[in-house]
C-alpha cells in the first residue's frame, strides 16, 4: 500500500516540521559491553559468544571501562554534562534476538545529557540540542529464512546470530529540532553527517552505516504553520545512509501533511524505511501500551566517573569539527561554496586524506565531488562506501601528473576500483590503460586521421586551427583514448603546417 | 543398612590429613548413604557418583604427592541445583530447565573444585528458590530427616536435609530471604548467609539479584567457616562482589568455641519475636539468650521498627527482579521447548513453553513483579519498597551501634507438615519473617540449632546477625552458642534425630 503524499512545497506552506534523531553508534572497543567476547565484524555466526552475552542462567555482566570512557568522550564532544553518578537499567521486552529478554541500557540516569551540536547548512547554523547520550548493549541479529522479503512475515523459520549481542552501543538522542522549516530534512542529514565526522575524529567507532555501526531513527512531526506546537511524531527506523535520512524526513513530511490536511490524526508509531522504494511503512504501533518496566540493573553497581578523569578526557579531545572545517578551508583556500559542498557530500575527511597523500586541494576536491560523488549518487551509496580510498585517488592523480594517464583514462581506473579490480597501478596494467607515448604509433594514427578527413585537413592548412578538434577526436578514437591529447594536437599542427 | 559417616567436615579433613582414610573412601560412604536413604529424603535431584569418585581419586593422588589444595581437599560436598555446574544438570527445581547442562561453572563451584572438594550432586529446592518448604520443586518435595512427613524448609531444603541425613558433610545453599537459614533451623543444621557481595553470585541462577547470596550449609559452625573461606572473596566476574579480603572466619569460630562471650553486646530485636512465633521456638530462643548472658555477653533489647514492613517490601522487590530474571526462559536457546500445534510463531512457542515449564508459585511471582514494575505502579510499589529497604538499613545501623550482633529465632515455627501450607502462599511467606531483613540490607547471618520445641520435639534455630563484612562476628558468637548448648545437651542436637531406615530403597 502506498501512502498519499502532498507535494513538499505545499506541505511546507501549511505546516512546520519538527524532527529529532536517535542515533545508535556501535563502539569499536575490542570486547563487548559486559563480557570479554571479541567484537570483530563478520565472524562466523555465534562464534563470539559466552555465557554472559548469551544470557545463560547465572551469568552476570561486568562493565567495559573502555566503553564508558568512549561514552564520556562522546558526551564531552557534544558539549554534554557528564553524570556524577549514573546506573544501568533493564529494559524489559521479549524478542528472540535478546538473550535475556531485557536489554541492559540506561534509562533516567544517562551518562551524558544536556548538550548541543552546531550544524551548518548552506551558510546557516542550526543548533541541535542533545538530550542525552547513553550506553547500552546491542541485540543479536535475526535472519528470517524462507520468505521472499527477508522480513519476518512469510518467513519459514528464523536464525539468530548472537555475535552482535552485547556489542557496546551509544544512543545519542536529540531534542526536537524546530525552526529549520523547509531545510529540516537537510539539517537532519547534515547533523548525522557531522556527528559521524565527530565520532570518526574521536576514534570511538567505525561509523559505517552500511555495516550498521551507525544506525539512525528519524522522528518527525508536523504542526500547523506558526502554531509553535509539537505534533504527534512517527519514528522511522532502518534509516541507514545520510541520503536516506534526508529522504525519509522528506517523505514523512509529505505523508503527514496529507493526513493532517484531511483532518486525520497521525498515529504515534514506528515506521520502517525502505531504501529501495524510498517509502516508509507502518511498523508496530508505539504508544503508552508499550511498557518496558525499566528498573535499575541490580547486577551492576552505580558508576561515578571521577571528575579528574572527566576533565582529563575533556582536555584530550580532538579539534571540534567546526574549528577543523574553518582551519582546513583556510589551508586549502576553498571558497565557502566549495567547502559547503565538500562537507555536504560527507567528503571532508576523504579530501583531507587525499591531500595529505600528496594531491593538490583543488584536484582532490575535483575527483571526490565530481567523479566520485556522481558515482555514489548513481549507485545510491555513501561516497565513503564506494571502495575508493584517498590513497587510491592520490595515486590516480599522481599517474595523471606523470603523464601515464589522462583524465579520461583516470575515470576508467575508477571504474576498475569500483569493480574491485585491485590497486590503481594493477588496474592500469590489467586494462592496458597507459597513454601510448610511442611517437611512431601516434604519428601513424595522425596520418590515418588526416587521410580519412581530407576536408578537415585542408581547413587546418588554411589556418583554421580550431578544426583540429575533429582530427584529435579521430586519433583518440583509434588510440582507444590512450593518447595525450595535447601531444596529438601538436603532431597534427606540425604535419599540416 | 550401613553405618553413616557422621563425622564433621573438620573431622574428615583431619582424618584425611592424618592418612587414616581416603577421599575415595569418604566419598563412597556418602554415595552409599545417598543410595540408601535418598529415596525417602529426596534431597538430591542429581547424583554424580562417577564424577565425585573421580575427583576423590584425584584428591587422594594429590595428597599422596604432598600437593593438597587446602584443608577441605577431598571432603565431598553437595551443591544446590541453582548453581551452574559445568557438565552437570542444573534445573533450579524447574521443568523449564529440565535437561540443561551448563557449559560453565559458577564461581562458587569453580572455587570448590579448585579447593579439591568432590561434588556429590545437586540438591533439591523450591522452583527457582521460590518457597520455604521445597514443595514447589517441580521434581517433588524433600522430606525432613527428623520426620519424613514434614518439610525440610526452603528453598534450600535439599542441601539442609542432605547434611542433616548425613548424605553429605557439607553443602552449598543460597539465601534470598532465608533459604539457607530457615532450612538450617528446621533440620537442626547450621546455615550461613554471608554479607551480600562476600561470595560471588556469578553462576548463581538469579532469583532476586539484590538479595541472593550463596553460603555454607553444615552441621557445625566451624565447618561453615572452613567452607565460607573456600567460596568467599572478591570475584571480578561479579560486579557486586566486594573488593575487600574476608576477615578470618575459622579463627573467629575457634575463638568462639571456648564459649566465652565476655564483652560481647548482644541485641535482642523486639520486632522479631512474640506474636506469630511458636511457643517452643521462643522458649529455646530464650534459653539460648540466657546461656549467652551467663557466658559473659551483655544483652540489650533493640527496636527495629521498620522490620514490620520488611516482608511487604521483600514481596515487591523479589518478584520485580525475578520477573525480569526469568524472562530469559523462552525456549529459544536452552531448556524446555513446547511447540504448539499449527504454525506457531516464536511468541507462541515462548508462551506455551512458559505456561508448561513454570509452576504456579513462579507464575504468581512473575505476575506480581511485572505488575510492580509497570509504569504508573512503579513508584507506588517498587519505589516504595526500595525506600523501606533504606529504612531497614538505617534500623540495622542504629541497632549495631548498641549491639555487636543481633539475635532472634531463625524461623517462627518448627517444620510443618508437607502439604499444610502449600495452598496458602501468605502463610508460607511468613516463614521468612525473621530472616528477610538481613537480605534487604545485605548483612550476614547464621542459624544455629537452639534445641527441640516442646510441642513437637522438632528442631528450632537461633539467628545471629552482624554488620556487613563482619561475618567473623556471626562465627564467633555462633560457635560460642553452639558449644554452650552442646555442653547442656552433652552432644550435638542431630544426635537426637531418629535414625533413617532407608525403608523406600
Amino acid at each position: 500500500m502506498t501512502d498519499a503524499l502532498m507535494s513538499y512545497d505545499d506541505a511546507l506552506a501549511r505546516f512546520d516540521p519538527a524532527f529529532g534523531l536517535e542515533v545508535h553508534v556501535e563502539l569499536n572497543t575490542a570486547t563487548k559491553m559486559f563480557c570479554g567476547c571479541p567484537t570483530e565484524f563478520g565472524a562466523e555466526p555465534n562464534t563470539q559468544t559466552c555465557p554472559t552475552c548469551l544470557g545463560l542462567p547465572g551469568s552476570m555482566p561486568v562493565v567495559n571501562a573502555v566503553a564508558v570512557e568512549s561514552a564520556i568522550r562522546i558526551g564531552l564532544a557534544l558539549n554534554c554534562e557528564i553524570a556524577e553518578w549514573c546506573r544501568f537499567a533493564r529494559k524489559n521486552y521479549f524478542y528472540p534476538d535478546m538473550p535475556k529478554n531485557f536489554q541492559t541500557s540506561q534509562y533516567d540516569e544517562p551518562i551524558a545529557f544536556e548538550g548541543y551540536m552546531d550544524v551548518e547548512v548552506e551558510g546557516e547554523t542550526y543548533r541541535i540540542g542533545i538530550e542525552r547520550a547513553h550506553m547500552e548493549e546491542d541485540t543479536g541479529k535475526s535472519l528470517h529464512v524462507g520468505g521472499s522479503t527477508g522480513r519476518i512475515h512469510g518467513a519459514d523459520h528464523s536464525l539468530v546470530d548472537y555475535n552482535r549481542a552485547g556489542i557496546p552501543l551509544i544512543e545519542i538522542v536529540t531534542k526536537p529540532v524546530l525552526g529549520a522549516g523547509e531545510k529540516a530534512p537537510e539539517v537532519a542529514r547534515a547533523y548525522v553527517g557531522q556527528l559521524r565526522e565527530l565520532l570518526l575524529g574521536l576514534g570511538v567507532s567505525d561509523v559505517r552505516m552500511e555495516q550498521g555501526s551507525l544506525r539512525c531513527d528519524v522522528n518527525l512531526s508536523l504542526s500547523p504553520k506558526g502554531s509553535g506546537a509539537l505534533g504527534t511524531r512517527t519514528e522511522t527506523k532502518n534509516v541507514n545512509s545520510l541520503r536516506s535520512v534526508e529522504r525519509a524526513a522528506r517523505y514523512e513530511v509529505q505523508r503527514h501533511a496529507v493526513v493532517l490536511a484531511e483532518g486525520g490524526k497521525i498515529l504515534q508509531e514506528t515506521r520502517h524505511w525502505h531504501e529501495d522504494t524510498g517509502i516508509t511503512t507502518s511498523g508496530r504501533e508505539k504508544s503508552d501500551a508499550e511498557d518496558y518496566r525499566y528498573f535499575p540493573e541490580p547486577d551492576l553497581v552505580p558508576m561515578a566517573p571521577a571528575r579528574e578523569w572527566v576533565e582529563r578526557l575533556r582536555s584530550e579531545l580532538p579539534e571540534p569539527p567546526h574549528e577543523r572545517r574553518a582551519r582546513l578551508q583556510a589551508e586549502w583556500g576553498f571558497s565557502d561554496l566549495e567547502m559547503r559542498d565538500t562537507v555536504g557530500a560527507g567528503a571532508l575527511g576523504l579530501v583531507e586524506e587525499t591531500i595529505v597523500a600528496g594531491t593538490s586541494p583543488q584536484t582532490a576536491r575535483k575527483w571526490w565531488l565530481g567523479e566520485l560523488a556522481r558515482r555514489a549518487n548513481e549507485s545510491e551509496t555513501e561516497i565513503g562506501a564506494l571502495g575508493v580510498t584517498p590513497a587510491h585517488v592520490a595515486r590516480v592523480q599522481a599517474l595523471v601528473d606523470e603523464g601515464t594517464l589522462n583524465d579520461n583514462l583516470a575515470r576508467q581506473v575508477f571504474d576498475g576500483l569500483l569493480a574491485g579490480e585491485g590497486e590503481p597501478d594493477a588496474i592500469v596494467a590489467a586494462r592496458g590503460l597507459a597513454i601510448v607515448s610511442d611517437e611512431g604509433a601516434l604519428g601513424a594514427a595522425v596520418d590515418h586521421a588526416i587521410a580519412a578527413n581530407p576536408d578537415v585537413a585542408d581547413k587546418i592548412r588554411d589556418g583554421k586551427v580550431a578544426a583540429a578538434g575533429a582530427l584529435i577526436g579521430a586519433v583518440m578514437k583509434e588510440m582507444r583514448g590512450q593518447a595525450d591529447a595535447g601531444r596529438v594536437r601538436e603532431l597534427i599542427l606540425e604535419k599540416l603546417s | 543398612m550401613s553405618t553413616p559417616d557422621k563425622r564433621t567436615a573438620t573431622a574428615i579433613a583431619g582424618a584425611l590429613a592424618a592418612g587414616e582414610t581416603t577421599s575415595v573412601e569418604v566419598t563412597r560412604a556418602h554415595l552409599d548413604r545417598i543410595a540408601e536413604v535418598d529415596a525417602d529424603v529426596h534431597a538430591f535431584l542429581h547424583v554424580d557418583a562417577e564424577g565425585a569418585l573421580r575427583d576423590a581419586a584425584a584428591s587422594d593422588e594429590r595428597r599422596a604427592a604432598g600437593a593438597s589444595y587446602g584443608p577441605l581437599d577431598g571432603v565431598p560436598i553437595a551443591v544446590k541445583d541453582v548453581l551452574a555446574t559445568r557438565g552437570l544438570p542444573t534445573t533450579c527445581g524447574s521443568r523449564i530447565l529440565e535437561g540443561w547442562v551448563p557449559p560453565y561453572d559458577a564461581t562458587v563451584v569453580a572455587r570448590l573444585r579448585a579447593a579439591g572438594l568432590p561434588i556429590l550432586g545437586k540438591t533439591n529446592m523450591d522452583e527457582f528458590a521460590m518457597g520455604s518448604s521445597t514443595e514447589h520443586s517441580a521434581y517433588g518435595p524433600t522430606h525432613n530427616p527428623w520426620d519424613l512427613a514434614r518439610i525440610p524448609g526452603g528453598s534450600g531444603g535439599g542441601s539442609a536435609a542432605a547434611v542433616a541425613a548425613y548424605e553429605a558433610p557439607l553443602a552449598i545453599g543460597t539465601d534470598t530471604g532465608g533459604s539457607i537459614r530457615q532450612p538450617g533451623a528446621v533440620t537442626g543444621t547450621v546455615g550461613v548467609k554471608p554479607t551480600y557481595g562476600g561470595v560471588s553470585r556469578y553462576g548463581l541462577v538469579a532469583l532476586a539479584n539484590s538479595l541472593d547470596q550463596a553460603g555454607p550449609v553444615t552441621r557445625t559452625v566451624r565447618d561453615a567457616a572452613l567452607l565460607h573461606e573456600v567460596i568467599g572473596g572478591h570475584d571480578p566476574l561479579d560486579s557486586t562482589s566486594i573488593r575487600q579480603p574476608l576477615p578470618s572466619l575459622v579463627d573467629a569460630a575457634a575463638r568462639g568455641a571456648d564459649g566465652d562471650l565476655t564483652g560481647v553486646r548482644i541485641g535482642v530485636v523486639t520486632e522479631l519475636g512474640g506474636e506469630g512465633y511458636q511457643a517452643g521456638v521462643l522458649a529455646r530462643f530464650g534459653e539460648s539468650v540466657e546461656l549467652m548472658t551467663k557466658a559473659g555477653a551483655e544483652v540489650v533489647e533493640v527496636s527495629c521498627p521498620s522490620f514490620v514492613h520488611a516482608l511487604a517490601a521483600y514481596y515487591l522487590i523479589l518478584p520485580a527482579e525475578a520477573s525480569s530474571n526469568l524472562a530469559r526462559f523462552d525456549a529459544m536457546r536452552y531448556g524446555l521447548r513446547v511447540t504448539p500445534d499449527g504454525d506457531p510463531s516464536a511468541e507462541d512457542v515462548m508462551r506455551a513453553t512458559r505456561e508448561a515449564g513454570f509452576g504456579d508459585e513462579v507464575k504468581r511471582r512473575i505476575i506480581l513483579g511485572t505488575y510492580a514494575l509497570s509504569s504508573g505502579y512503579y513508584d507506588a510499589y517498587y519505589g516504595q519498597a526500595q525506600k523501606v529497604r533504606t529504612l531497614i538499613a538505617r534500623d540495622f545501623e542504629a541497632a549495631f551501634e548498641k549491639a555487636d550482633v543481633l539475635v532472634s529465632p531463625t524461623a517462627p515455627t518448627t517444620a510443618f507438615r508437607l502439604g499444610e501450607k502449600v495452598d496458602d502462599p501468605l502463610a508460607m511467606y511468613l516463614n521468612d519473617l525473621a530472616t528477610i531483613p538481613a537480605n534487604l540490607s545485605g548483612v550476614p547471618g547464621i542459624s544455629v540449632p537452639s534445641g527441640l520445641a516442646d510441642e513437637d520435639e522438632l528442631p528450632a534455630g537461633v539467628q545471629i546477625l552482624a554488620p556487613a563484612m563482619a561475618d567473623d562476628r556471626v562465627y564467633r558468637v555462633g560457635a560460642a552458642l553452639e558449644s554452650l548448648l552442646a555442653r547442656e545437651w552433652g552432644g550435638a542436637l542431630l544426635d537426637r534425630a531418629p535414625e533413617l531406615t532407608g525403608a523406600s530403597s
